[in-house]
């Protein structure tokens, strides 16, 4: 049975600045990481590796250099990467993107039977948190989002039983494999990768499908498949509010306006 | 007729001892041998080099700490010592002079037996006046002997200090020395009751320790004499022969004489405390989980350890209270070495991670994890061993074992390595903001040729705000001196010393490795760093990767211009009492003791007031070896000691050196309540202030 987990290197968004002129992102020297819930979608893959004994496949569809994000999945001890590649899959936004995704999917079921996808809630770049759910849909999995825990998999019965976390309460639930379960970052602590792991990553061979492994039609994917297209990015004007005193220079005294406010408008008492 | 002496005196067949001592010799290198093959367990990474320096060092030590017994007295190196610096009482006096007593002693006895033996086979020279000095010498030697034994049972047994932990092997170890000695003076004085004091008696007072007890038997007749004399004689020969086998045999605590010096020759001649390299090849196990993970020279620490306790007595760790001892440690491994069996299948069993199940027992049950991560890396501990053991190196083995291995640490460490690898630096903040300190001054890019030197800022010096504030300093002093300098900016990346001593050698080899090939392609070659953690690493740490930069700190560097005029003092004085505190990466690490203090005094007109334990016995900060990024949960603070001492010596400023003091102590005076009335000033900010900028001389 297989775990697969979908990951995303996106850039590292707290070093990304928006050119003031021009308002487009200044990507120029700015490092990729592993989006950070993805990273947590890749401890719970391995976990449920080390508990039930399931074959563990991470996936990602990005350019060429999403190896080295490949590679670290891999140093975590996941078994196998495979990395969709290929100039006709960009531009693509979720729509076209869990194509690829679900495809791979597909053509991994062919080897193995799927258990359980994983994925992280969002990335940090598009926080559109839509590539699971979407993939759920085309595969016709069971969907469970922003699961925090992960209670049991009863592989006889074909069900899983995890938790959700939503706003104010939390959700048991029970559903049928394979489903599709993308998790939050409360779910774990992401490992440490042990240094023989890190080797054996360093060696290992990643499988590379193009378009021409996967045979998706040409208008499904990339940007021609895509149901939205980016016209312009900018950083939103703020609307209201004001910056009191100079938390910078002096954070004690801009503290005390602060509480004076506070207590102005009655939202503090001391 | 003439005083001489006389071998075999009433002896017969006395020869028969030559015969027992062969056989005691056997049994010496027979034991000598089986604690060879025990070290031979051990990795052979320890290369024997530098035979040369080797010896010289080792004949200066011997003269140096055997004669003078500077490390046994403890006073203070060389670097304490000189010129107008405060001199060091020796801390360990009395240890020292019970020691030196002994060993005098002993080694004074040896020459005479020695003599003895070339006299009465070959040159027939122990006669006359030659021969009343030589018995003066070895009475008096043997006199030291038992008062040094007496004054070594005193101190164990009725004053007991908390840094020995006494076992029957040192009671032993005391009275055979005695049982020898004793014995020995009662032949003697047995002998010269039965002849000197009748025939000569105004030789018998050239030994007079024998001549004292001689007057014990003088009324004995010549009969009685004769006999107590052969029992006597024989029974001293037995006893000492006897005592050799029996430390051959129960591997007494007296092998430290051989082991030490051996120790003493294969020492660590590299930077104290270097930690080697590892070499990460796929399928090798890295770090030390098992005794026979260590190299052979360090299994030779673990039996070179007297247990006295000198490491305990320093210890950062140990004294605020936590579970670490560094004795304990060398004595914790030396038990799992001792106990160790045979190690033969070692390579069959270095596959996979080592089982629990094999013949060693597991170093982890003796040193627990929390016991490994509480260490500094202050170096304390080597600084005071008279016998040169390095306790923290197997230390950071252990926990490159973990934390390679097992991925096991502290839960604080997780974040900041992962931190160091996406965007090395400790906090994790975006390395386009490494540049933010230098918002308002002008500063230019490291350029080789256009700058000559590569002012490496540091993570603390960039990111860190008090630090910031010293970096600024440094740029100020290093315009007016008209020095040309550049940075690497958002490029700069971090030194890997924390990543090194928490033993995440792994990171650490690929960081080295991107760096160097960072600075070959850049040409920088001279670097100026404002914290001693940059300055160790990239001088001593680096250069087992074959680039050798000229790294210099900015304290030697202010020195330096102070000295050479290029900083115009405008303003002395108005600092109240400075208290300096040595860093443990300038001062033990590389020895840098005076620049500070001569750069303070140009400043202040005075030198910096001392606290108690400075120069090569200052006390840690703390936050060294990476423990700045651990918590510290267990027992007293170590800043906060630090800072009681400085507040005894009613400190108005504390001068500091490195990034991570100025946050210790900061932390410690707080928590103190004495922020306000005491400030911690690094170096630069001190000289800055003394300084207008813009007047280059």
């Amino acid at each position: 049975m297989l775990v697969i987990i979908c990951i995303k290197q996106v850039p590292d968004t707290t070093q990304v600045k928006i050119d003031p002129v021009t308002g487009n992102l200044v990507r120029e020297g700015v490092p990729f990481i592993m989006n950070p819930f993805d990273t947590h979608a890749l401890e719970e893959g391995i976990r449920l590796k080390e508990r039930y004994g399931f074959r563990v496949v991470v996936i990602s569809m990005g350019p060429p250099n999403t190896e080295v994000t490949l590679r670290k999945a891999l140093a975590r001890g996941v078994d196998e990467a495979v990395l969709l590649s290929d100039r006709a899959f960009g531009g693509a936004d979720t729509l076209a993107t869990s194509k690829v995704l679900a495809e791979a999917i597909i053509q991994l079921t062919q080897r193995e039977e799927v258990a359980i996808v994983l994925c992280g809630k969002q990335t940090i770049d598009g926080d559109t948190a839509q590539v699971g759910p979407g993939i759920a849909t085309r595969l016709g999995y069971s969907q469970l989002t922003l699961v925090d825990h992960i209670k049991d998999i009863d592989l006889q019965a074909q069900k899983v039983i995890a938790r959700r976390k939503l706003e104010g309460r939390e959700e048991i639930v029970k559903a049928d494999l394979p489903a599709m379960i993308s998790v939050v970052r409360e779910i774990n602590t992401p490992r440490y990768p042990t240094v023989p792991l890190r080797l054996m990553a360093e060696g290992a061979t990643i499988t590379i499908w193009g378009n021409k492994e996967m045979k998706l039609d040409d208008a499904s994917i990339g940007l021609q498949g895509s149901a939205t297209q980016v016209r312009k990015i900018f950083s939103p004007e703020r609307a209201k509010g004001e910056i009191l005193g100079d938390g910078i220079t002096n954070p004690e005294e801009a503290a005390s306006l602060l509480i004076k406010e506070l207590k102005r408008k009655g939202l503090l008492f001391i | 007729m003439e005083a001489s002496r006389e071998v075999f005196w009433n002896i017969q067949f006395g020869e028969i001892v030559y015969i027992l001592a062969v056989f005691t010799i056997i049994v010496f290198i027979y034991a000598l041998y089986k604690r060879y093959k025990l070290w031979k367990t051990g990795i052979p990474k320890f290369k024997l080099d530098n035979i040369g320096k080797r010896l010289w060092n080792f004949t200066v030590s011997a003269f140096v700490d055997g004669i003078f017994h500077r490390r046994f007295f403890g006073s203070a190196s060389k670097q304490g010592r000189k010129g107008i610096f405060k001199r060091l009482l020796p801390t360990d006096f009395y240890p020292g002079i019970i020691h030196y007593f002994i060993f005098i002693g002993c080694i004074i006895l040896l020459i005479g037996s020695f003599l003895d033996f070339i006299s009465h086979y070959f040159l027939d020279f122990m006669h006359g006046g030659f021969y009343l000095g030589y018995s003066l010498v070895t009475d008096i030697a043997g006199t030291m002997i038992i008062i040094g034994v007496i004054l070594a049972i005193i101190r164990r047994y009725v004053e007991k200090p908390e840094r020995l932990d006494n076992k029957r092997e040192d009671l032993i170890a005391l009275l055979l020395i005695m049982a020898v000695v004793v014995s020995g003076f009662l032949v003697e004085s047995i002998r010269i009751a039965a002849t000197e004091l009748q025939t000569n008696p105004e030789w018998a007072p050239w030994s007079p320790t024998s001549f004292v007890l001689a007057q014990a038997f003088i009324d004995l007749n010549q009969k009685t004499l004769s006999n107590w004399h052969l029992i006597t004689w024989w029974l001293h020969s037995l006893v000492s022969l006897g005592a050799i086998i029996y430390v051959s045999l129960y591997w007494n605590r007296l092998w430290h004489i051989i082991f030490s010096t051996l120790n003493a020759f294969f020492r660590n001649l590299d930077t104290k405390g270097i930690l080697s390299r590892e070499d990460f090849s796929v399928g090798r196990h890295f770090g030390v989980s098992r005794i026979d993970d260590f190299t052979w020279k360090e299994l030779l620490d673990l039996d070179a350890c007297t247990r006295c306790g000198r490491c305990q007595e320093v210890c950062p760790a140990f004294t605020s209270g936590k579970p670490l001892n560094p004795k304990k440690v060398i004595q914790d491994l030396r038990e799992i070495l001792i106990n160790s069996t045979n190690s033969s299948s070692k390579d069959s069993q270095r596959t996979g991670a080592p089982s629990a199940s094999n013949d060693n027992p597991s170093l982890s049950d003796v040193i627990t994890e929390e016991v490994l991560w509480e260490c500094t890396t202050c170096g304390a501990c080597i600084e005071v061993c008279p016998v040169f053991i390095e306790p923290l190196t197997k230390l950071i083995g252990i926990r490159r074992y973990l934390v390679e291995m097992k991925a096991r640490f502290p839960e604080e460490l997780l974040n900041f390595f992962e931190n160091i690898e996406q965007r090395s630096n400790p906090w994790g903040i975006a390395p386009s903001e490494r540049t933010k300190w230098a918002a308002d001054i002008d500063i230019q890019s490291f350029e080789s040729g256009n700058t000559e030197y590569l002012f490496f800022v540091g993570c603390a010096g960039a990111f860190d705000s008090r630090n910031r504030r010293v970096t600024l300093a440094l740029t100020q002093i290093l315009d007016s001196a008209g020095i040309s300098w550049g940075i690497l900016g958002k490029d700069e990346p971090c030194c890997g010393d924390s990543l090194r001593r928490l033993g995440n050698e792994f990171v650490f080899d690929r960081m080295v490795m991107e760096n160097i090939a960072m600075f070959r392609e850049k040409g920088i070659k001279k670097i100026i760093t404002q914290c001693p953690h940059c300055f160790h690493t990239l001088k001593n740490d680096y250069r087992q990767y074959d680039i050798q930069l000229d790294v210099i700190h900015h304290s030697e560097l202010i020195n330096n211009l102070v000295r050479e005029g290029r900083l115009e003092i405008k303003h002395t004085g108005n600092l109240g009492n400075v208290v300096f505190h040595d860093s443990c990466y300038l001062g033990r690490y590389n020895n840098i003791y005076k620049n500070p203090r001569k750069a303070i005094l140009k400043i202040t007109n005075q030198l910096p007031i001392e606290m108690e334990r400075c120069y090569d016995r200052s006390f840690c900060c703390g936050g060294g070896g990476g423990r700045m990024w651990m918590e510290e949960s267990v027992g007293k603070h170590i800043n906060v000691l630090r800072v009681e001492e400085a507040l005894q010596k009613n400190a108005d400023s504390i001068c500091v050196c490195c990034p991570y003091c100025m946050t210790m102590f900061e932390d410690g005076l707080k928590d103190k309540g004495a922020h306000t009335k005491v400030r911690v000033m690094d170096l630069a900010e001190i000289v800055a202030k003394a300084i207008e900028r813009g007047k280059i001389k």
